[in-house]
């Protein structure tokens, strides 16, 4: 379904995807270690200041005019966390000269881009340039709290913090404000070189290319010393059973969000994966689902009800959009459908539509670059290697004693609630 | 049916029109999993005052009438036909514009069955009194989201500030207040006029066999009967040039300021070629002054005043086209003010032929780019068609924009009387 080859170049793993279906070629650089207060930050601005220039153009005029030359070719960056590990990812997205009047060689320049912008970088001595990391920390200072002010991803954060207060998860990608300040242009080139030396490194590469030939071009490019194998340690700490929290908090909002976090107990390391994902895409995942059809079509409560999973860390999340006066209501709702879950109360029609839905879910995942990377990338993080063949097989043998199986494992553990001001002291005005 | 190559693009694209008028198009992409086809009308939520068919009488109906009637579309006598689509594997959605309306559905799997669907849902409307009303509180949430999102509050309220009574102007969804107005009648009056095959577009993208795909559309079309219907008649909207206020601050419970600058532009080409040179122009001259490789983003970067959310666009529809410029920052008013001056010391004379060949050499990519997306090429594609010009003449309309093409943007936009200015900034300050 997928031709992915895996080659390890030294330390950098290759993954190389022939296809001819797009009319760019796409590489993706990702690295990943443990995430940890003592790095989050560092992490966080590292890849801003790489793509902020390299020896040879060493600012963002020079680099941009560069890309635009490469006709328009993108380079992006961002931070995600997987489970307990923290993700930079560099992508570079540049036209096919196939279908442009000159045969410029894109792809190659666009390699040697990367590989400037990793191991060349603008440099003043052995640290970066001042200027550039002042102006990254702001603008990573500016993106921490752009968090607060999109009320829908806020309240997802603030869900998170506090469900896994003490666990590593609880931080954010995007690092934390209060160690900004104290990056220095010294010390973040000290950790761009341990993170080079210690970080799991692959590089994806997508597009009307052949392995040999990006194999060239990483051994070329790419030359990383070898470094010992570490062992990798399991992802999800386990928490012991606790009283459910209930976190309410106040702001001068006009709609109210509900998010509500559950500990699934099923990883993608696990067996039941594939029912998890079932499970989910029964009670919320999708418009045919519970969530969807009981607070929003049925009870009008809500444009949005839904619930996503975190696979790696086995967190199920919950989010909704209500007027403040209905928290009672449409938390009676949710449970109701969780309790249905539990109970076994779904159809086989359910069922079906589930399975017919995450296959075509999978499969349109696959068609664009950038989709299919995040697919394939789940088979690094984790130690169980999942094949996309068998996602589609698996999921369809899921049955529903499976999927009762694991509602069966799934608690409850933290109610969030972001209120307007207005309502009453307990946040629970009536229904 | 009508074939269309495209040759530097590898593209073929198949056409037909309908007996009843509809206009369809296929483009089939091997390779792909996924199917995707929207069926569009020509009707958005700017088309707030119109003759309804069979009458004579020029008619307003309530704001957020056009996104109130994509909801309910949705919901049929017998259950909603969103568990129609998945039963067959298929995720379904729609989304209004100022100028359109659109149902689409992606599959990899039953792709005829779906398209079934989708044909045949959009032309059996199904209102009652009680689903309506149920729909209000659900829309209400959604009013409620945007009016919490400071983003979108500075997006709309520059809009707001460049319009004086153009219906571009009121948010897409309405309000609460005007929502309540709604009933079925008024949804079956707007459905009539403007769901007429006539005055609709089908695009289908993806590993299809064209012949079958066109034949089953011919197939079901013939089994419908729909009255002969006159063009619509809208109602045109006598819009100064000049923005209607120059400034518009709104206080919210924010952290960070954001700031928008607008650009109006005067007036825009009716269709056609013209309209499609006029739109690429206005987008390389704003690619030129504010892509990141531009000397003003450098230098604004460097001072704080603009972050990586900082952006630039231009929409032109149906009678109006205008820019937003800006992004969060930590000074609105003096980002608000570095960007009037960047866009009135402008002139297009000094620009250097090396730079202006590399914005279009991005534009280019960025065009290739936007290709792999079988989303982008029905939405646009039909975009275009609504306005008798064609997405695939994007490349040798770029390959041939000349120097005088953004003069004539830049003279007639970059103006004083042309920019108005939205900023949302914390509240008590």
């Amino acid at each position: 379904m997928v031709d992915e080859k895996v080659t390890a170049v030294g330390p950098v793993r290759v993954h190389t995807i022939s296809t001819d279906k797009y009319k760019t070629n796409t590489i993706v650089w990702k690295m990943k270690a443990p995430l940890a207060k003592e790095t989050v930050t560092l992490r966080a601005l590292l890849p801003y200041v790489l793509q902020s220039g390299t020896a040879d153009y060493p600012s963002v005029k020079a680099l941009r005019t560069y890309l635009d030359e490469l006709y328009g070719a993108t380079l992006n960056v961002d931070l995600t966390k997987k489970g307990e590990h923290h993700i930079m990812t560099i992508r570079i997205d540049v036209a096919n000269e196939r279908f442009l009047p000159e045969q410029t060689p894109l792809l190659a320049k666009a390699f040697q881009l990367l590989a400037d912008l990793l191991f060349r970088p603008a440099l003043d001595g052995s640290r970066f340039v001042a200027d550039i990391v002042e102006q990254e920390k702001r603008a990573l200072r500016q993106r921490i709290q752009a968090v607060y002010d999109d009320k829908m991803r806020y309240a997802n954060m603030r869900l998170v913090e506090e469900m896994c207060k003490g666990e590593p998860y609880a931080l954010s990608p995007n690092g934390e404000l209060e160690d900004v300040d104290g990056i220095t242009a010294e010390g973040l080139y000290r950790y761009y070189e341990r993170a080079l030396a210690e970080d799991e490194l692959d590089l994806y590469v997508i597009g009307d290319v052949a392995e040999d030939a990006v194999l060239n071009a990483v051994k070329q490019r790419f030359s990383l010393p070898d470094r010992p194998k570490r062992e990798r340690a399991s992802m999800t700490s386990v928490k012991p059973r606790r009283e459910v929290r209930e976190v309410i908090e106040r702001q001068d909002v006009k709609q109210g969000k509900l998010n509500i976090g559950y500990r699934t107990n099923v990883t993608y390391e696990d067996d039941d994966y594939y029912a998890l994902q079932m499970f989910n895409g029964i009670f919320g995942g999708f418009s045919h689902s519970k969530l969807f059809i009981n607070v929003r079509e049925k009870a009008s409560l809500a444009y949005y009800a839904a619930s996503r999973l975190e696979s790696h860390k086995g967190l199920l999340m919950v989010m909704s959009g209500i007027e403040p006066a209905n928290y009672e209501k449409a938390r009676r709702i949710i449970d109701e459908q969780m309790q249905a879950m539990k109970n076994g109360d779904f159809t086989d029609d359910e069922m079906a539509q589930t399975k017919a839905v995450i296959r075509n879910q999978l499969l349109e995942t696959l068609d664009t670059p950038r989709g299919l990377v995040e697919v394939l990338y789940h088979n690094v993080v984790s130690t169980r290697k999942r094949p996309i063949d068998e996602w589609i097989a698996c999921t369809d043998q899921v049955t529903r004693e499976d999927v009762v199986r694991v509602a069966d494992k799934v608690e409850l553990d933290t109610v969030y609630f972001l209120t307007g001001m207005e309502a009453t002291e307990d946040g629970k005005t009536g229904v | 049916m009508e074939k269309r190559v495209y040759e530097t693009l590898h593209e073929e694209l198949f056409y037909e029109k309908m007996d009843n008028g509809l206009d369809v198009y296929i483009l089939p992409k091997k390779g792909f999993n996924k199917t995707y086809a929207t069926f569009t009308t020509n009707y958005g939520s700017v088309d707030n005052q119109f003759v309804p068919l069979g009458k004579t009488e020029m008619k307003r109906v309530p704001d957020g009438i056009a996104h109130f009637l994509e909801h309910k579309l949705f919901e049929k006598e017998n259950g909603d036909v969103f568990q129609q689509f998945s039963k067959q594997g298929a995720s379904a959605n729609a989304f209004t514009t100022f100028t359109r309306t659109a149902y689409l559905f992606s599959s990899t799997d039953n792709v005829e069955k779906n398209l079934e669907t989708l044909m045949d849902f959009v032309q059996t409307p199904y209102f009652s009194d009680k689903t309506v009303e149920k729909e209000k509180g659900i829309i209400g949430q959604e009013i409620r989201m945007y009016d919490d999102n400071p983003d979108w509050r500075v997006y709309f309220g520059a809009i707001e500030s460049m319009y004086h009574s153009h219906p571009v102007k009121i948010d897409i969804a309405g309000t609460v207040e005007s929502i309540a107005q709604i009933t079925k009648e008024l949804l079956y009056e707007c459905y009539e006029t403007f769901y007429h095959p006539s005055n609709m577009l089908l695009f289908v993208v993806g590993p299809v066999d064209e012949q079958k795909i066109m034949q089953q559309i011919r197939d079901n079309q013939a089994k419908k009967s729909f009255p002969q219907a006159p063009e619509v008649k809208r109602f045109a909207y006598e819009e100064p040039s000049a923005v209607a206020e120059k400034k518009k601050v709104i206080p919210m419970h924010v952290q960070t300021n954001k700031c928008f600058v607008g650009i109006k532009a005067p007036s825009v080409p009716e269709a056609g070629e013209q309209k499609l040179r006029h739109e690429i122009a206005f987008h390389v001259a704003l690619d030129y002054l504010f892509g990141k490789s531009s000397p003003h983003y450098e230098r604004l970067y460097r001072e704080g005043l603009i972050d990586d959310t900082f952006m630039y666009d231009y929409t032109e529809e149906r009678g109006f086209g205008f820019a937003l410029v800006g992004g969060d920052t930590r000074d609105a008013e003096r980002l608000a003010s570095e960007i009037q001056t960047v866009l009135l010391s402008f002139a297009a004379e000094t620009i250097k032929k090396e730079e202006f060949e590399r914005v279009k050499k991005k534009k280019i990519g960025a065009f290739l780019r936007a290709l792999n997306s079988p989303e982008y090429i029905a939405n646009q594609f039909t975009r275009y068609a609504f306005y008798g010009s064609n997405l695939f003449d994007i490349l040798p309309a770029l390959s041939s924009l000349a120097m005088d093409d953004i003069a004539a943007v830049a003279s007639s936009c970059f103006r004083d009387s042309q920019i108005a200015v939205c900023e949302v900034v914390p509240k008590g300050q």
